[in-house]
């Protein structure tokens, strides 16, 4: 449901004045910011063409941000398989029959869903460097994929158990129905269905792994935005050197956000799952991204697609 | 331990913890509500700036936008949010609140359209039927049941904030993460002193998660 059409009417010639002008002044304003950022960059001469050219070079790419990037990857995805492992153990036991093993499995998830994930890090870090005696850089490495795989992980048990709850009673029922006891009903039949429903959630807490791997700047864990600060001494250009890193960023985690958007429409439309896959995941975790924004997004591209598709199979008609 | 605890301030780093997270959440709900307004304005560039701003804040790291604020904005562009002569830690958690404020000021942007997006269409047809006039039927009939609707995601996103407050150490603000680190560095790396941290957070957000959904709930819609 959009928003416009619950609140506002059609708009009669009166409003369409009014909207033209807050057309008007809403693009001075955001030309004025940007015009403004600009010139206090140039200000300070952070225009000037040699902090920028460094981009161009190749070695810019192949000796500081790319194994920043690599690094940042690693974490993110090492963090995720081992948060789904951790997601998968901790929701099934809070789905157990056993009442103490639900309740200290309930007990564990909220804790570290409490605790910030910075705070995990730092204790981990010193913890294994020197308590345990890990050297330096894999202490780091470790730390930051505890420190995520811990509150990833419980964000994935919450899926997990929301997922299953989402399933109809039915499927559940049938379950026992048929003489599968309570364990199996969830293995065989609940389970499979909830976490390809969750799939696409899954690929949207990426994003967050993303995000907040660079918390190992922290403790030293050579991560982009660390890479960013060695590029920024060498070269004096520590401003730039932000900005194409934050646009690296919203890339990669834009190109996430419309994979993970895909893979919503795709498992919804194959129907293996008697649940419908959402992508909300960080509605629960971050608070933002809530249903209306994926909602609002993919009624436009579903709509794109089915006109494509429309177009695909008239072609087709034509043709034979 | 009760010794190495007893020296270190770890009442005043939780202070400065709320500190920053009790201004940051009022500036993220001014400039959310801000962003939250262009988004479902019928103006479609305002939607657009609002959508750009919304997406790419969103999907940069906090960790980013924080170390920008100071290396970037406070040291080389020199923007000054407090009087030059002010002390650094002034300026720092300055530049905290206002980095954690527009970070977050995206999500309570999404939060509170994510209510508006909570009202049946039907709500806002039955009033125009009824005969209220647009303004009665927005602050009548639509507003109310939008924020009631906001409540629960505006409250997660509270959470969050608070616990996003210890990437401030990063740009050297003395809160609870920071203090800690200082304390395991120095004294000792006992899981006692981590516990004790993360009880801190556990008591500050508990009652936050309790209260919001004990909120939402009572003041849910019954439809």
């Amino acid at each position: 449901m959009s928003a416009q059409a619950v609140l506002f009417d059609a708009p009669g010639p009166k409003a369409r004045l009014r909207h033209r002008i807050l057309t008007i002044l809403g693009l001075i304003a955001a030309l004025g910011l940007i015009g403004w950022f600009l010139w206090q960059l140039n200000e300070t001469n952070q225009l000037e063409p040699n902090l920028w050219s460094p981009f161009l070079r190749a070695e810019t790419w192949t000796q500081y941000l790319l194994p920043g990037l690599v690094n940042t990857l690693q974490a993110a995805v090492v963090s995720i398989l081992f948060a789904m492992a951790f997601g998968l153990v901790f929701g099934m036991g809070r789905l157990s029959q056993v009442l103490p093993l639900r309740w200290v499995c309930g007990v564990i998830v909220e804790f570290f869903r409490s605790v910030p994930v910075l705070l995990m890090m730092i204790f981990t870090f010193f913890f294994m460097a020197r308590n345990l005696g890990m050297p330096g850089a894999a202490a780091s490495f470790w730390a930051v994929v505890t420190g995520l795989t811990l509150y990833n992980g419980s964000v994935i048990a919450e899926l997990v158990r929301s997922g299953v709850h989402q399933l109809p009673k039915g499927q559940g029922e049938a379950g026992l129905a048929i003489g599968l006891t309570p364990g199996q009903t969830l293995r065989s039949i609940q389970l499979p269905q909830a976490l390809t429903a969750m799939l696409p959630a899954l690929m949207s807490q990426l994003v967050v792994v993303l995000k907040d791997s660079a918390l190992g700047t922290a403790i030293t864990y050579p991560e982009l935005i660390a890479s960013g600060r060695q590029l920024g001494s060498r070269f004096g250009n520590v401003v730039a050197a932000y900005i194409v890193i934050g646009l690296i960023f919203v890339l990669l985690n834009w190109l996430l956000t419309i994979a993970a958007g895909r893979l919503e429409r795709f498992i919804n439309r194959r129907g293996h799952t008697a649940a419908t896959a959402r992508t909300g995941a960080s509605t629960l975790v971050e608070g933002g991204a809530g249903p209306g924004e994926f909602g609002a997004n993919v009624a436009d591209v579903v709509e794109e697609e089915v006109t494509d598709r429309v177009e695909a199979w008239q072609d087709r008609h034509h043709r034979e | 331990m009760l010794d190495i605890l007893s020296r270190y301030d770890i009442l005043g780093a939780f202070w400065m913890t709320i500190q920053l997270a009790l201004w940051s959440a009022i500036g993220a709900l001014v400039l959310g509500t801000i962003l939250a307004v262009m988004r479902v304005s019928p103006v479609a560039v305002l939607q657009k700036l609002g959508a750009l701003y919304v997406n790419v804040t969103r999907n940069t790291p906090l960790t980013l936008i924080l170390v920008f604020c100071v290396l970037g904005a406070f040291y080389i562009l020199q923007w000054r949010l407090a009087p030059a002569s002010a002390p650094l830690s002034t300026h720092t958690f300055l530049w905290a609140i206002f980095g954690l404020s527009a970070y977050h000021a995206a999500f309570v942007c999404e939060a509170l359209r994510s209510g508006v997006n909570t009202v049946p269409v039907g709500q806002a047809e039955a009033a125009r039927a009824i005969g209220l006039t647009f303004t009665q039927s927005l602050s009548q009939v639509i507003l109310p049941q939008a924020f009631r609707g906001a409540i629960a995601p505006l409250g997660s996103v509270l959470i969050a904030l608070i616990k996003n407050t210890t990437v401030a150490a990063i740009i050297g603000v003395k809160e609870a993460a920071a203090i800690m680190r200082v304390i395991i560095e120095n004294e000792t790396g006992s899981l006692i002193v981590f516990f004790i941290f993360a009880l801190g957070f556990v008591i500050l957000t508990l009652p936050v998660g309790v209260g919001f959904t004990e909120l939402s709930r009572r003041l849910a819609v019954k439809r």
